[in-house]
């Protein structure tokens, strides 16, 4: 299994994104999104492909569900020593796969329902997400062989090389059930082919699709690896789970302000604005000025509870959102849209910069 | 003297065909150069006075008039080269510190020639700057990033004091004395119009000049000229003056006969005095004693004005940055060894000090490893000659620029390098008013303007080229850079890769 | 209307609005052929002692003395501009006396000289404005 990032090469890329959020809580199988995913074929070559589902281990939704790659055996019995001594696992199996003529090369995939044990928390005196990233970060950075690609509670993401109609049918989504799913088919100029490069990137429950390429990665990168993180993938999807990671969880914003921070609107529309509002613009723009991201970009980011969409200042990237009643659809283009839901309450382009942000309903939730 | 060891160092050409003996070049030279003789009816030039600084070629109707290099010359020698020489000359005649003014002219390499800067193409497009809009705007100042919300959750702003630029350029510190009047002016003037920041250096702030205060960064230095507390609270930010590019290590000298009626009261001593400034600040031998002025200097502005504190850039400026950055400063200035001045001594100008971009480089690197980039804003100069430089500058991690040379050069310089002379025949380094009359701040401002208006203009099409639309996203993106022509050990301290990599 | 407006504090006495002028009104292209070896006539002229110096020209006065002071006519106001006819002057020198700013000049060919803005030449743009190298010359509306 060949990592991205080795040997210092920044992979660019163009591709096909796709989401599906219910308001009212209500989970569904993948096999809308991979509908959705499989009509934007063209927009992907082929060598990536992957999902993100929200609500779908409703029995051990307290737990943080690890879905890890191995390379070999060996990778395995190292890893699960580590998580051993750092976590209580209250199960763990294989994924399971449907075998696929176009999906190969594959490596060892598990999965693992974990809280880390109380213990090394209070002598380590970190809050649960701290301790938990920390972890997978070390996992991905010293374990040789082993990959961390998912890390959230209730949530998991599955992805590999391969179209994602094809991914998804290899991880039998169509047996799951979310209330959000999130797709993401690549296009890279180059690969190595390796399943973790694919998207969506994730990091604790927030997982990220990506179409586009940053032109400020550097950086921003530069900047938010002050703080802890490692850029190690050098890929754009990753320093942006990053950089949201960073505002929303360490300094406490809010998805409307961290948005407010990655595409700020233009200095001219600022100076027109009323005073107060004015001052929280020019303070949260001037304050975290190296977090702009400027290049084109639409992203879907999937959260615990909600979802959020946003397109680059310059909208350089196309996004389209559908409403129908309690159920939003968000995809690169209308046609995957109209694929799944051919009639829709409601459809529009967000503007560019303009977060779209749906969450579940007060009093509504998971449960089944 | 019946022995001449110095021989001139031009020779002035005229073309007697076009020459129309209207005796410009005579009354517009202040060395005396060219004067006009009635017997033989023609022009005729004393090239021993001459300093090479344009002003005849300048001015003449027809063109007729221009200076080369004395081709007369010594015997062919890789190493004991016809300057060399010719200071042990005039060393041996004068027993004296060698002096000369502006930035260093030796052949060391400029590395923002060994850099190149990348486009985008097909994966990213390109942004149409005539489209799409192009922000420059910087804001200068310590960034916190813990946030604070009222009992309604809305956030409250909470940064310390900011200096707001439409464009990452400020005029870099000149002091009036060093300057003239009309040199000052035209900065003030320009300053404003833009929307940028000069710098007073460190001659105090004329009284004239106080409108100007919110375009205007006051300095204190380690003589204190000029300094007392309408000084400090009238500028925009206060700058320490630790050291400068040109001579680290060493004061600043201004003869007597620069300290006019003006300049002395400006600067608070007696006219025709020496202004000296001495090496050190003498009440600042350590990294805790800056601290202390720092919180001085803020206490004494109310907290309402960033403190920046100017270093030359030296070998070991990287932990200098940091020690600065944990002491309260709140905008760091390099000055790279390329640095200007109004006169220094010729061998520590030559040779002490490094690269503005090493420097650069490495400092940002150093404070991004310790986590405390945020902490201030970097401002570098010494020599930034043009636009792409400025490019190249806040892509290595700079949040903007100081020029100073290049100013001037708008103003009218040839770089002839005699400042120290008082003589200077554009009006700018001089303080004899027939030749301040020379710059006329109506004209001195616009040409600063113009300059400036003209750089951010080619800065947002390279911006724009790279698929930016934001100066701030250009800001330490390394990623934007290559190098070429350097070995690994300039890659890795630039820490950009090498072209085609 | 516009005038020429001279501001001594920019002069610099450096004479080359005199140049430009000859040269714009003598209506030869090349400046060296114009005035290399010839006596210059200029239309304005630089009066100037140590500490101060300016270019005096015609001021285009709205009752010009001049004009009423020429025995021929070949002095009058067109379009604002006081000019000269050259072939009805008579070298009286009359206008040159009563001209309260000594801006009619004597001209060895006969007829005076004074500025006339640079109607006839130089595309109607007074050469000592463009030529001034510090801005002490500057047309304005007056």
């Amino acid at each position: 299994m060949l990592k991205e990032g080795k040997d210092n090469y920044r992979i660019p890329s163009g591709c096909a994104i796709c989401g599906i959020f219910n308001k009212d809580g209500k989970r569904v199988s993948g096999t809308d999104i991979i509908s959705a995913i499989e009509i934007m074929h063209a927009r992907s070559n082929g060598l990536g492909g992957g999902f993100a589902g929200y609500g779908i281990y409703p029995e051990y939704k307290d737990y943080y569900a690890f879905h890890i790659f191995y390379d070999d055996d060996k990778a395995k019995v190292i890893c699960e020593e580590y998580l051993n001594s750092h976590f209580t696992i209250a199960y763990l199996s294989r994924i399971p796969t449907r075998r696929h003529p176009k999906i190969i090369n594959e490596p060892l995939i598990f999965r693992y329902f974990v809280l880390p044990k109380s213990s090394n928390l209070i002598s380590a005196q970190l809050d649960e997400q701290e301790y938990t990233s920390s972890c997978v970060t070390r996992i991905n950075s010293d374990i040789d062989g082993a990959y961390v690609f998912s890390s959230g509670k209730d949530m998991g993401v599955f992805k590999a090389v391969g179209y994602p109609e094809d991914v998804g049918s290899f991880y039998r989504l169509d047996e799951y059930e979310a209330y959000c799913w999130t797709a993401h088919g690549r296009y890279p100029t180059n690969t190595p082919g390796w399943w973790g490069g694919a998207h969506p990137f994730s990091f604790l429950d927030c997982s990220i699709v990506h179409n586009g390429e940053i032109s400020s990665y550097d950086a921003n990168r530069r900047y938010i690896e002050m703080f802890g993180y490692k850029c190690n993938l050098l890929t754009d999807t990753e320093v942006i789970a990053y950089i949201l990671d960073f505002l929303i969880r360490k300094t406490g914003l809010s998805y409307e302000e961290a948005a407010i921070v990655i595409a700020a609107p233009f200095w001219s529309s600022i100076d027109r604005k009323e005073q107060q509002e004015k001052e929280k613009l020019i303070y949260l723009r001037n304050t975290f000025s190296s977090l702009l991201i400027t290049g084109p970009f639409s992203i879907i980011v999937g959260f615990t509870g909600g979802i959020m969409a946003l397109n680059d200042r310059l909208k350089l990237r196309s996004m389209v959102v559908g409403e129908k009643k309690d159920t939003v659809y968000i995809a690169s283009e209308e046609s995957a849209i109209r694929k799944i839901c051919k009639d829709l309450d409601r459809i529009y382009s967000p503007r560019g910069g303009e977060p779209v942000i749906y969450t579940l309903k007060e009093g509504e939730c998971n449960a089944d | 003297m019946p022995i001449n060891y110095i021989f001139p160092q031009f020779e002035i050409l005229r073309d007697e065909t076009r020459c129309i003996k209207c005796r410009v070049c005579e009354n517009q030279c202040a060395n005396q150069v060219h004067r006009y003789d009635n017997d033989y009816r023609i022009m005729i030039a004393d090239e021993s006075k001459c300093v090479n600084c344009h002003r005849c070629v300048a001015l003449c109707p027809t063109k007729a008039l221009r200076i080369i290099k004395n081709p007369h010359s010594f015997r062919e020698n890789g190493n004991w080269t016809a300057d060399i020489i010719t200071d042990i000359y005039k060393q041996a005649s004068s027993a004296g510190v060698l002096l000369s003014s502006m930035g260093n002219p030796m052949n060391y390499p400029v590395y923002w020639d060994n850099m190149l800067i990348n486009a985008s193409q097909v994966t990213n497009p390109s942004i149409d700057p005539l489209r799409e809009p192009m922000e420059t705007r910087t804001y200068l100042g310590q960034k916190k990033h813990t946030i604070k919300r009222d009992h309604k959750g809305n956030i409250v702003p909470n940064l310390g004091p900011q200096l707001e630029l439409s464009t990452p350029i400020m005029f870099s510190a000149m002091s009036y004395g060093s300057l003239s009047y009309n040199a000052h002016e035209s900065l003030a003037r320009a300053s404003k119009s833009l929307g940028i920041l000069y710098n007073t250096g460190e001659g105090g702030l004329h009284e004239d000049f106080y409108q100007y205060g919110s375009n205007t960064i006051v300095q204190v230095a380690s003589g204190r000229f000029g300094v007392h507390i309408d000084y400090l609270n009238t500028g925009a930010a206060v700058e320490i003056k630790m050291g400068q590019g040109a001579k680290p290590g060493i004061g600043g000298h201004l003869p007597g006969a620069k300290i006019t009626e003006d300049v002395s009261k400006t600067r608070m001593i007696p006219v025709g005095t020496d202004a000296i400034s001495p090496a050190p600040h003498h009440d600042i031998y350590s990294i805790e004693d800056l601290n202390q002025l720092v919180m001085s200097l803020k206490h004494a502005t109310d907290f309402k004005k960033p403190v920046i504190v100017k270093i030359a850039a030296v070998h070991n400026v990287a932990a200098i940055a940091s020690g600065i950055a944990r002491s309260g400063a709140d905008i760091i200035a390099i000055d790279g060894f390329r640095g200007g001045t109004g006169a220094a001594p010729v061998r520590i100008r030559d040779n002490v000090g490094i690269p503005i971009e090493l420097a650069l480089a490495s400092v940002d690197t150093r404070l991004r490893n310790e986590g405390i980039r945020d902490s201030v804003s970097l401002v570098v100069g010494g020599s930034i000659r043009c636009s792409s430089d400025v490019v190249k500058a806040i892509a290595l991690g700079a949040d903007a620029v100081y020029i100073a040379t290049a100013a001037l050069l708008a103003l009218g310089c040839h770089l002839c390098r005699t400042c120290y002379s008082g003589k200077c025949n554009w009006g700018i380094a001089t303080q004899r008013e027939d030749l301040v009359k020379r710059l006329n701040p109506e004209v001195g401002y616009q040409r600063l303007v113009n300059l400036i208006t003209a750089w951010t203009h080619e800065i947002k099409e390279m911006m724009g080229g790279m698929g930016i639309n934001s100066i701030e996203a250009l800001k330490g993106n390394r990623f934007m850079l290559r190098g070429i022509g350097l070995n690994q050990k300039e890659l890795d301290i630039l820490g950009i890769r090498h072209a085609g990599e | 209307m516009m005038k020429i407006k001279v501001n001594e504090k920019w002069c610099l006495g450096c004479h080359l609005c005199e140049y430009y002028c000859a040269f714009a009104n003598s209506g030869i292209e090349d400046m060296v052929k114009a005035l290399k070896d010839m006596s210059l006539r200029p239309k304005l002229r630089i009066e100037q002692n140590e500490k101060i110096s300016f270019a005096v020209s015609c001021r285009h006065c709205e009752d010009p003395i001049c004009v009423k002071s020429c025995i021929t006519g070949a002095l009058s106001i067109k379009d604002n501009v006081v000019c000269i006819d050259k072939n009805r002057c008579v070298g009286c020198y009359t206008c040159v006396l009563v001209c309260p700013y000594g801006a009619v000049m004597p001209s060895d060919e006969g007829a005076v000289r004074k500025c006339e803005l640079c109607i006839g030449n130089n595309d109607a743009k007074p050469a000592c404005v463009q030529g001034c190298p510090n801005k002490a010359i500057e047309l304005a509306e007056v």
